[in-house]
């Protein structure tokens, strides 16, 4: 642990963003804006059936419709939809069937992000796919994975080899008609992971997707879907980062997780994509969508660390349909400098002695601004459902902000429903304290930090954990004085 | 090893100390006395280095360096050690995590490399039973939840994993029942060789059974008023502040 603490000490002390560098591959972009040939084009570059077209077109022509969500406490200067590059791919040399086809630059790309591309990392027992720009370049481990019947691929690969689950369940949990970035998304994702768990199948390790965004101009439209079936267990995790640049990129997932009756899903997220340079300049706009459907006695837990963009919007939610699901969210979400974000999540409450918790750590640091949003809805025949909300707020410095935005509505009288929300400093006491005992104020501030998220941190797994712990010291680097 | 020359401190526009001096060599024990609110704590926070004070005047030299200058970290890691009278609370951080790190800044400030998890472990053991601190307590969060007594006993027993060479203890025995006490005091005094030195601030008499004091202070108005040897503290004990207070108001006009 000392030993991290110093070298978080002298990461800060050596730089900034650690991830803004940019890989010189080639990559096939198309021209900039929106409209139907855009969505086809996309659509053909993927060799697609027409029913996932037609779902495209459909999405794009409601879309056009919506007006842009506002009531977010986000000041989101107005986006040039026409000025966005929709489809970016790293140029393959041929199709790729072996690691060692990879693009040389792709892999030393993902080795400098400490991502483990090659099987012989089995070690450290993680299934990676990665994500570059708008396409899944390389996905680990599936032959090991296949033996137990999961399936763990991008999701382009799955409309080709598995379009029966795709139809089934795609747009299941999000449905095009959700919201504005949802549709968006719907109109024009490139790709994104998808994972299978058969029934009664606990998989053996944790899976993994890494997002980067390499190409400039670009957005990135990724699809993540996740269906465990009756019994079935896994362990998700995702990653994002980015390349400094001082233009705003548009980053919009769409994250739908299937959770049948008594299986468990856990999705962690750390995500790190650039959040600007101090002056605010530059950093990802992440509109999210992220939610999970949970059928009778299945539970769904999101663990997100959010450190990175410049704005954030983000709620990833659960349906408790089924009878004596459990819905949890633990969040820790920092901001810095000029960063902003809104997020939360949605706790609704469908089936009797449905339960859920939240736990939602916001951290202010600069002049960021941090909003915490929920909702926890418990409808008329939820029995006995119960929910237990703790909303903590830290603020580092007196030019930030936080908020919190929490709702409850409940239409069964028999409901259950606890929250708690606290708003602290750190004080110059526990500095004092910290600097008596040798520890420097960038190292005292870093522990308190790690301190008061530690909740949180204990969901995630442990190698990620580490990876946060850092990366929550190195987010806050200037802002105590 | 510690000399204050007429040092004074304020908070705000109101002044604190008002010419402090002192001179504390390697081996001695100091006993720091006065009626509350005369400046006691402050000069323990001044000399650790706490930015609640602005020094106005004076100097003080710590084992030959300028210690005003200097970083309240930087202090801390040349061997001053302040027990705190009212220790916080760090949520979520556990005792063990935080002297780790303590520990360890302390050797790479003497060029030391850092323990290992094992040297580091058998060091905590032996350090919390100086005090018969309860082992446990070093797996929970600084301070959190933690008794008065357990939180004095705390302190010192961060004293003994530091190893100062001046330890200035700010009435480390108030709010302890008898037993506590004793634990206290006597971890102090086993803590106590020729190579070091400490500063105990109290109010009663009955601490300095156990920590005998080589010298006894008294600060009354920010000013050390008079000092002597430890039957100062048992004569303070009985008769209280007043006859001191008086004559020193008397040399006044």
């Amino acid at each position: 642990m000392a030993n991290d603490t110093k070298n978080i000490i002298e990461e800060i002390e050596s730089g900034e963003y650690k991830y803004g560098f940019t890989s010189s591959i080639e990559t096939e972009t198309i021209a900039r804006g929106l409209d139907e040939e855009v969505v086809r084009l996309i659509s053909r570059k993927k060799g697609e059936p027409e029913w996932l077209l037609e779902s495209r077109l459909k999405a794009y022509r409601h879309w056009l419709k919506m007006p842009v969500p506002q009531w977010a406490h986000l000041d989101i200067p107005d986006i040039d939809f026409q000025d966005i590059i929709y489809y970016a791919a790293p140029k393959p040399r041929k199709s790729l069937s072996s690691m060692d086809e990879v693009d040389p630059e792709l892999k030393r790309t993902f080795d400098k992000l400490g991502i483990p591309l090659e099987e012989q990392m089995a070690l450290s027992g993680v299934a990676v796919d990665a994500v570059m720009d708008s396409v899944s370049v390389k996905t680990t481990f599936r032959q090991t994975l296949a033996e137990k019947g999961i399936i763990f691929c991008s999701i382009s690969e799955a409309v080709k080899e598995y379009p029966e689950l795709i139809r089934k369940y795609l747009g299941s949990v999000v449905p095009y008609t959700d919201n504005y970035y949802a549709a968006l998304n719907a109109a024009v994702f490139s790709d994104g992971s998808f994972c299978y768990i058969p029934k009664g199948v606990r998989c053996p390790m944790e899976l993994s997707t890494y997002f980067r965004i390499n190409a400039e101009g670009t957005g990135q439209f990724e699809r993540t879907l996740i269906v465990a079936d009756e019994g079935s267990y896994v362990s998700y995790l995702e990653g994002c980062t980015a390349p400094r640049r001082d233009e705003n990129q548009l980053h919009a997932a769409v994250v739908e997780i299937v959770v049948e009756r008594d299986a468990e899903v856990k999705y962690s997220t750390v995500q790190n994509w650039y959040p600007g340079d101090k002056e605010g300049r530059g950093g990802i706009y992440n509109f999210v969508t992220k939610r999970g459907l949970c059928r009778e006695n299945a539970r769904l837990s999101w663990t997100q660390v959010e450190t990175g963009s410049a704005i954030t919007w983000k709620y990833p939610s659960c349906v408790l349909l089924g009878d004596n699901s459990v819905g949890e969210f633990y969040s820790v979400a920092m901001t810095n400098n000029f960063q902003q974000a809104d997020t939360g999540t949605k706790m609704i409450h469908l089936g009797r002695n449905t339960r859920s918790r939240i736990v939602s750590k916001g951290i202010s640091a600069g002049r960021s601004q941090n909003a915490y949003r929920g909702l926890v809805k418990v409808s008329r025949d939820a029995d006995n459902a119960r929910n237990y909300s703790q909303c903590d707020s830290l603020l580092i410095g007196d030019k930030c902000g936080a908020h919190t935005f929490p709702v409850i509505d409940s239409r069964n009288p028999s409901a259950v429903l606890e929250h708690e929300a606290t708003t602290s400093k750190i004080s110059e006491e526990q500095l004092f304290y910290c600097n008596q005992r040798g520890l420097s104020t960038e190292e005292a501030v870093g522990l308190i930090v790690n301190g008061y998220a530690r909740e949180v941190l204990s969901k995630l797994p442990m190698e990620f954990a580490v990876e946060a712990q850092k990366l929550l010291s190195i987010s806050l680097e200037g802002s105590v004085g | 090893m510690l000399v204050v020359k007429n040092l004074h401190a304020s908070v705000g526009d109101k002044e604190i100390l008002k010419g402090i001096d002192l001179r504390v060599n390697p081996g001695e024990v100091h006993a720091i006395m006065g009626p509350n609110g005369s400046g006691k704590s402050t000069l323990a926070s001044v000399l650790a280095g706490s930015e609640k004070f602005t020094v106005t005047g004076g100097e003080v030299t710590f084992l030959g360096k300028d210690l005003l200058s200097m970083p309240i970290e930087d202090r801390a890691r040349m061997g001053l050690f302040l027990g705190f009278q009212y220790p916080v609370e760090i949520p979520g951080v556990t005792m063990a995590n935080f002297m780790k790190i303590a520990v360890n800044e302390h050797r790479k400030y003497r060029g030391e490399e850092p323990l290992t998890a094992g040297e580091f472990l058998r060091m905590m053991r032996e350090k919390s039973a100086i005090v018969e601190l309860d082992p446990k307590l070093t797996s929970r969060a600084v301070n959190e939840g933690f008794s008065g007594g357990e939180k004095k006993k705390n302190e010192i027993f961060q004293m003994a994993m530091l190893e100062p060479r001046l330890s200035i203890l700010d009435e480390t025995d108030s709010g302890l029942d008898i037993d506590a006490l004793r634990i206290v005091a006597t971890g102090v005094t086993r803590l106590h060789t020729g190579n070091n030195a400490t500063v105990v601030i109290t109010h009663y008499q009955r601490l300095l059974d156990y920590i005998v004091p080589d010298y006894v202070h008294v600060l009354y108005k920010g000013r050390i008023i008079y000092s002597g040897d430890k039957s100062l503290a048992l004569k303070l004990e009985k008769e209280g502040y007043d006859w001191l207070i008086n004559d020193y108001r008397e040399e006044q006009q």
